[in-house]
């Protein structure tokens, strides 16, 4: 018994445990969900897994059961990121436990009662606990806020390498304050629509009503809070991964600012879109996009700049080769602002052109074609943020010599051939008709399932490696049991 | 050493990708035993519309049974091309369509009084071909749906005859009947119910062309070579009500020039076959994957 609750312990009251169960039931929903996808109805899979495991998949209720999906496995993202900041970041021992109390009952309780409601019969009582959970989360998100408050002296910054006031105010702390606030206030742009469509049992994907002229408030409401929340997701994965790196000096001080900057217009041009400044939202956005994409530019050069200087200190005179090597010698360090440079390829670049040829290209598509480019857009964007948290959490885990390079280079390697398949498919209408797509079609699925499917299995040796490690007495786990992530910061 | 047989492998898929495909490649041949000029009558009265099942009314009206199939429309191009309806126009035929109401809303593109595209005919997968006099059918399309058609097309070919395009509301009840169900047929689909995405039906091959129209009315239950369909009618009677091609519909909204398409192709999968499912697209838009019936 003392056994089974030391490693409940681990699991659910250590960082590292605590992660590792989000991953775990990422992966699993994941795994289990993915095959009801498109392709996989293709070669039959979806309706064995169906039958399988008894799913009820009710026609009229496709989108419902979307909504619900994404938010479970979003809840659980947004818990491992919560479960970083608090081992990264100072704060009151008794917040930082309540918080994570909360988000993990919240999110575990929204992804087990919310799927059970959306795929297996509507017992309502599982509904009641899906809403129930995502109130447990939102309260979370309100205690962190709460938590982070960078004008408690205590958590003022002292050293001047730093982004600080002349008053020690910690302009990091202020980015993550200000991210988390927004992220809190951003959330009732889905809950109250999410109120007044479902309980006149109403649901719609934003991506089918894209073209039309006219949208209730509560349709926008919509719209805005999806695309802000996966753009706030990012932004605070970006913070973080800063915060790991021990990102600092010049570039650190002028990119705390632009991120906060960013982060509160991005914001305001949102939640501009249920107020009479709809017409020019747009046009906020991107003025608040700039300085927060700016802001993970300085990270990415800065961050290079220290792999490079940090792996070729013993050379009197790298060269260039030389310093390319030591830039790309640990992937796990490597890969997360690589990603978040591979993302303006995928993802940033994509909704830029679009949002510039949208009349005279992709408009003139069938909304169909449309649709694609949207959903694979915020897809990848999504799965991208993914694979930096993988990243980060293979250091995380002490991977070491050639697991680590093979964990690290796995997954940007087959995720970058996943999403680049993604981008090419979304896009093929620009250069390839109809009637001769099937060839490219059938090639770009085969690289993007491959990608996505040896990601997942390498995500699942991982998983295995873990479970079989909570079997041993002395595993990896006992290490983990007090390690906090501020200790691991690069020095 | 290591590096050279991903790297083979890699190239010979990408080389395969790059083959050009054969639109003309021979297709089997089938008579479904349902005539494309029949008409349904569906009557006046309510149904439940939509996803989300609002009661709705529509005035009785017909409608085809079927698409209308690339023969009816090479006759229509013949008659009209003799009658100076539709004028051949470099390589597109083109007819007057005189012109929407503009409000000049965001997006909104302004739809004229003039000649406007019906059919390009320099497209490799059109299947009606031009040669200088006449207008004829690519053989083994003969009781295939129109497809590469514009909504100009699709609106041109109703209104010569007397006829038009249903209405989104009409086209959903001819397909529904007067319950809840999402596809014509009822609440499951199979791969014998409709053409739709690697149905696997006789027509398609998705190593190569990928997914072709099947002729109009074969999901009737009947076995074609040993290929047996389930009778998929709606509960008035009609074919290809989903999949096999989206089918141009006949509103104009307000602020808007897109045209609205229901039922899902043989290129889209079975969430785009439920019967609320709409698709839109500019109405100059022509594909493989669009046609239309018609209905008075």
């Amino acid at each position: 018994m003392q056994a089974i609750n030391q490693r409940l312990n681990y699991l659910f009251s250590s960082t590292k445990g605590l992660i590792l169960v989000a991953i775990a039931m990422i992966a699993i929903v994941t795994a289990v969900w993915g095959m009801l996808s498109g392709p996989m109805a293709e070669m039959g899979v979806r309706e064995v897994v169906v039958k399988l495991l008894g799913m009820d998949m009710v026609q009229a209720e496709r989108e419902g059961r979307i909504i619900i999906l994404y938010h479970s496995i979003a809840m659980a993202v947004i818990a491992i990121e919560v479960y970083m900041i608090t081992s990264l970041l100072m704060m009151k021992p008794f917040l930082k436990t309540a918080v994570r109390i909360l988000i993990t009952v919240g999110y575990i309780v929204t992804m087990i009662f919310g799927l059970s409601f959306a795929y297996f019969g509507h017992n309502w009582a599982f509904h009641g606990l899906y809403i129930f959970g995502l109130s447990l989360i939102f309260f979370a998100g309100v205690l962190l806020v709460t938590a982070l408050w960078p004008w408690n002296k205590e958590y003022y910054q002292p050293d001047k390498t730093y982004a600080r006031l002349k008053s020690g105010l910690d302009l990091e702390r202020l980015a993550f304050f200000a991210t988390a606030v927004t992220t809190v206030i951003s959330a009732l742009f889905g809950a109250i629509p999410g109120s007044y469509f479902g309980n006149s049992f109403e649901v719609f994907l934003a991506e089918n009503i894209i073209r039309y002229p006219e949208k209730t408030t509560m349709e926008y409401s919509v719209i805005g809070h999806l695309h802000i929340m996966l753009a706030l997701i990012a932004i605070m994965i970006t913070l973080i991964i800063g915060r790991w790196l021990n990102f600092k000096g010049i570039l650190h001080k002028i990119a705390m600012p632009l991120m906060i900057l960013g982060t509160i217009v991005l914001n305001l041009g949102v939640w501009g879109v249920v107020t009479p400044l709809e017409p020019i939202a747009h046009m906020i956005i991107y003025v608040g996009a700039t300085p927060s994409m700016l802001a993970a530019l300085l990270l990415l050069i800065w961050s290079w700049g220290m792999l490079i200087r940090t792996g070729t200190a013993h050379l009197q005179k790298p060269t260039f080769s030389q310093k390319i090597s030591a830039l790309l010698r640990d992937p796990l360090k490597f890969g997360p602002t690589w990603q978040m440079l591979f993302m303006n390829f995928t993802t940033s670049g994509i909704g830029i052109f679009m949002a510039v040829k949208l009349d005279e290209i992709f408009r003139i598509w069938p909304a169909r074609e449309e649709r694609i480019e949207l959903t694979g857009h915020w897809h990848v964007l999504s799965a991208i943020i993914a694979t930096i948290i993988l990243l980060y959490y293979g250091d995380m885990l002490g991977l070491k010599g050639k697991l680590r390079q093979f964990y690290g280079w796995g997954i940007i390697l087959l995720s970058n051939l996943a999403f680049a398949s993604v981008t090419v498919f979304e896009m093929k209408r620009l250069f390839i008709s109809e009637a001769e797509q099937q060839p490219l079609v059938n090639m770009l699925m085969y690289l993007m399932d491959f990608g996505l499917a040896m990601l997942l299995l390498l995500l699942a040796v991982v998983m295995v490696w873990r479970l079989s490690d909570l079997f041993k007495k002395k595993g990896r786990w006992t290490e983990e049991m007090d390690h906090e992530l501020s200790q691991e910061v690069l020095k | 050493m290591r590096c050279t047989l991903p790297t083979i492998l890699l190239l010979a898929v990408f080389l395969a990708s790059c083959a050009p495909v054969d639109l003309n490649a021979a297709l089997p041949t089938f008579d479904t035993g349902v005539d494309p000029n029949t008409w349904v009558q569906i009557p006046a009265g309510e149904f439940y519309a939509g996803q989300h099942e609002k009661y709705e009314t529509t005035a009785a009206y017909e409608i085809m049974i079927t698409d209308v199939t690339t023969a009816q429309y090479a006759n229509f191009l013949n008659e009209a091309l003799a009658a100076g309806s539709v004028k051949v126009d470099g390589d597109q035929i083109v007819g007057y369509y005189p012109g929407d109401e503009f409000h000049a809303v965001k997006h909104e593109e302004q739809i004229n009084a003039g000649d406007w595209i019906f059919i390009p005919l320099n497209d490799p997968s059109q299947r009606i071909q031009w040669d200088g006099t006449t207008f004829t059918v690519q053989g083994g399309y003969e009781n295939h749906p129109m497809t590469m058609v514009s909504w100009f097309g699709a609106w041109g070919y109703c209104g010569y005859n007397g006829w038009r395009l249903p209405t989104e509301l009409e086209w959903e009840k001819a397909g529904r009947g007067t319950d809840t169900r999402p596809f014509p047929w009822g609440d499951e689909m199979l791969r014998e119910n409709a053409n739709f995405y690697a149905s696997r039906d006789p027509f398609e091959d998705m190593s190569s062309y990928g997914s072709r129209t099947t002729p109009v009315g074969f999901y009737n239950g009947q076995t074609y070579d040993g290929y047996t369909t389930l009778d998929s009618a709606s509960p008035y009677g009609l074919y290809d009500m989903a999949g096999n091609v989206w089918q141009w519909t006949g509103n104009v909204y307000e602020g808007m020039h897109y045209r609205f398409l229901r039922g899902g192709s043989k290129d889209t999968y079975d969430m785009d076959l439920r019967l609320w499912v709409r698709n839109n697209a500019t109405p100059t838009y022509a594909s493989p994957g669009a046609g239309f019936r018609c209905a008075r």
